[in-house]
């Protein structure tokens, strides 16, 4: 586990966080994006692929095999790598992923990197770091580009910008690009990806070094793979002289068999495409023959906590292919976008993976954020349990004394009475009654004490008087006094019902 | 010619109801008791999804313990809930994975435990209600009973069935209301903001009633859609297949006069 880029976590301010997320118009309407295209593209992609059931199957069962045997695929790769001429290197954490790729860059002299996106990269605050360092990395996707103008970090794993406005991005276009005319015309989304385009062209031809992630590592050919829409990836690997991919370890795949399953259910659950226009993969530096390529090639593998988290409750997290439907479809996530998690990774995936590298004491609140409403499992094309380790959080929060004082006390006393169900319809039934009379003139509460968390929006429901059990029992022991034909099975009376009321204490 | 052996079941009532709304009760037990079973109530308080939610296994097992036990002498176990027959028939059996006492017998209640509706579809063969209602109702399935028990079509194939309502499908009916247990009141303003939607989706359909099959779920719409002074009724979805929508609906007063309304 590491400190780096943790220390810039919100995440314990989740709920600030999330009330200013609310109150942000822009956000709230580029959240809408999200909410209404990802979900119905990935629905009709998936409508249209008879095996799409089965091929998730697959995915979990690859991943499954793939993490049960991580150190020989491990192995494998890295031999195959070294094979072709690149170098493996092993980062423990994300401080010794940064020194690795410093000490890559300082060799070579360089000055400016490209990067291709890099969730990893994010993760262990790469960018940071090296511009600290004197070396200037640059951001080719789309997205992370304009986020590192912005000096945000991604709000989405895979649209890293989808918490802004067109009009956002066109301010900041203009704000940074002062070498450019300023009445030129940005109306056209288009004319927003030719002008990033141009100005990113330059920066392309004079990267000494570019760095990528990868969506996945192939065991059998030693191959790094990416999937981009924009082809930036393609570029940032091969003009430069030097080309690094940094991944974390469980990218692992055994073979391209493997892969091309992978990537059919990656597309898919992401962007809702059949395939992502780029697919590329590279094993290592520029052949005698190859036409063009990077002449040095060097994969750094970061573990940063999750070799421990193999043998842990967690293990099924490492299926996480990085596609964000659990995030597309997640209403939470709707609601306050992706910063408001605080951290790298939001949504779902990161309510379970983010208390894994940064504590639970600091993203506490991620995992106790969801309603438990499932979506994001029944989405997720590796069928991890996102929802059930989520709980499993809240237990290690709880056994931990984390979990807030108010929390804590409220479940010990009902936990109290719930344990003891005599005393628990004593005390309910006088509950009932107490409330039903406070609250029949409207019917309803617009306040209540305990319950402000309620009542600040939503009205409460005054109870209808004695509880169900009280009056069941009423009922049954007017039953035996009064024998009638109303025996067991006719409980609630013939048709109407209106004899079981009528039967009850009066509300 | 033998007649069948009623099914016995033990009505797992759920707190909510208990506490609420016990209308709701008795409109599960009318239902339970047309499709032909015995209906006993023993002696309950809640199925432990509070804590076991909050983290607390030990709470929550403890519960567990006194539910399985309660509601072992019965063939079937039938909650107006998809939340607590989850619970039940889900989570039990986890809460109690590898403990060589507990886990057969969790195992053996889940293996009985049904939510209403389904149950009644599903299991006692009902494809009709003798029930009737004059309204345009709106149905929003609640998360729990939708993904881990498969509770979609068996409500709609009933109220197909009750003479004078007509069933106005709301848009993204299967996304979560907001309510989430605990979640409500530990994140009330993200909560807010997700019931917003539904309340929004859910007057959009100009439906005049509104019918789930859990009862957190329907005070959490209720209470928002009167909030938002919107005019519509919120009530289970049992109340209407038993007929039994002579009680005021969630968070309406009784009338004065004391006429039943509708």
């Amino acid at each position: 586990m590491t400190d780096v880029a943790a220390h810039t976590a919100t995440s314990p301010r989740f709920k600030d966080n999330a009330k200013a997320a609310l109150a942000d118009a822009d956000l709230q309407n580029a959240l809408k994006f999200v909410e209404v295209n990802f979900i119905a593209r990935r629905r009709e992609v998936a409508d249209k692929l008879p095996e799409f059931e089965a091929l998730r199957d697959s995915a979990r069962d690859i991943k499954d095999h793939t993490l049960a045997h991580l150190d020989l695929y491990l192995e494998a790769y890295e031999k195959r790598v070294v094979d072709h001429g690149g170098h493996v290197h092993y980062a423990v954490t994300g401080e010794d992923a940064q020194r690795i790729i410093l000490d890559i860059c300082r060799k070579l002299g360089a000055r400016t990197v490209t990067k291709g996106k890099s969730m990893v990269a994010e993760e262990i605050g790469l960018n940071d770091f090296l511009a600290a360092n004197g070396v200037t990395p640059i951001e080719t996707d789309l997205g992370e580009y304009i986020i590192q103008l912005r000096h945000e970090m991604p709000s989405h794993i895979i649209a890293p910008a989808v918490h802004l406005t067109k009009a956002q991005i066109e301010s900041d276009f203009r704000r940074v690009h002062t070498h450019l005319p300023a009445n030129r015309n940005l109306v056209e989304p288009v004319s927003l990806l030719a002008e990033a385009r141009g100005v990113l062209r330059e920066k392309f031809l004079a990267a000494d070094v570019g760095i990528t992630g990868a969506n996945f590592l192939v065991a059998e050919t030693g191959a790094s793979v990416i999937v981009t829409n924009e082809g930036n990836g393609d570029l940032t690997q091969t003009l430069p002289k030097a080309h690094i991919v940094l991944a974390s370890i469980e990218k692992l795949v055994p073979t391209l068999e493997d892969l091309s399953q992978l990537l059919r259910v990656l597309a898919r659950s992401a962007t809702g495409q059949e395939m992502s226009v780029y697919t590329t993969l590279s094993a290592g530096p520029r052949r005698p023959d190859d036409p063009d390529g990077p002449s040095e090639y060097h994969v750094v593998l970061l573990d940063n906590g999750r070799s421990s988290m193999v043998a842990g409750p967690f293990r099924d997290m490492l299926r996480c292919i990085r596609c964000g439907a659990c995030m597309n479809h997640c209403p939470i996530y709707h609601a306050v976008g992706g910063h408001a998690y605080g951290w790298v990774y939001p949504g779902p995936m990161g309510a379970v993976l983010t208390p894994s590298l940064i504590g639970i004491d600091k993203a506490g609140h991620l995992p106790n954020a969801s309603t438990f409403c499932g979506r994001c499992e029944e989405v997720c094309p590796v069928r991890i349990p996102l929802p059930r380790m989520m709980r499993t959080w809240r237990e290690r929060e709880f056994e931990q004394h984390l979990s807030p004082a108010t929390v804590r006390g409220g479940l010990a006393f009902w936990g109290f009475f719930a344990k003891r169900p005599r005393l628990y319809g004593i005390a309910t039934a006088m509950a009932a009654r107490l409330l039903a009379r406070a609250g029949r003139a409207r019917g309803r509460f617009s306040w209540l004490p305990f319950a402000s968390g309620w009542t600040r929006h939503r009205d409460f429901p005054a109870p209808q008087g004695s509880t169900f059990q009280a009056r069941w029992a009423e009922r049954e022991r007017l039953a035996r006094i009064l024998p009638s034909p109303a025996s067991k099975v006719m409980v609630g009376g013939r048709g109407s019902g209106r004899d079981a009321r009528a039967l009850g204490p009066p509300p | 010619m033998a007649e069948p052996v009623a099914r016995r079941v033990g009505l797992f009532v759920t707190c909510l109801v208990d506490l609420i709304r016990p209308s709701v009760g008795f409109a599960t037990a009318k239902l339970l008791a047309d499709a032909g079973c015995i209906v006993e109530v023993p002696r309950q308080s809640c199925c432990g999804q509070p804590a076991f939610n909050s983290g607390d296994r030990a709470t929550a097992r403890d519960i567990a313990q006194r539910v399985i036990q309660a509601f072992a002498p019965y063939d079937y176990v039938v909650a107006p809930s998809g939340s607590c027959a989850g619970m039940l028939k889900v989570h039990y059996p986890e809460l109690f994975r590898g403990d060589p006492n507990w886990q057969p017998r969790a195992d053996a209640l889940a293996e009985r435990t049904y939510e209403l509706v389904s149950f009644l579809v599903d299991v006692c063969g009902v494809d009709r209600v003798a029930a009737r209602l004059e309204a345009t109702a709106t149905y929003h399935d609640s998360c729990s009973g939708l993904r881990e028990l498969g509770v979609r079509d068996q409500p709609r194939r009933l109220l197909a069935t009750v003479e004078g309502l007509r069933l106005a499908e709301m848009r993204d009916a299967d996304v979560c209301c907001g309510f989430g247990g605990t979640f409500c009141v530990k994140y009330p303003e993200i909560s807010n903001a997700i019931v917003g939607k539904k309340a929004a989706a859910v007057v959009a359909t100009g439906a005049d009633l509104l019918l789930a099959g859990d009862l957190g779920c329907l005070m959490n719409m209720a209470g928002k859609l009167q909030r938002d002074a919107a005019n519509i009724e919120v009530r289970h979805v049992a109340e209407v297949l038993a007929g039994m929508t002579h009680d005021p609906a969630i968070g309406v007063p009784a009338p004065a006069s004391g006429e039943v309304k509708r």
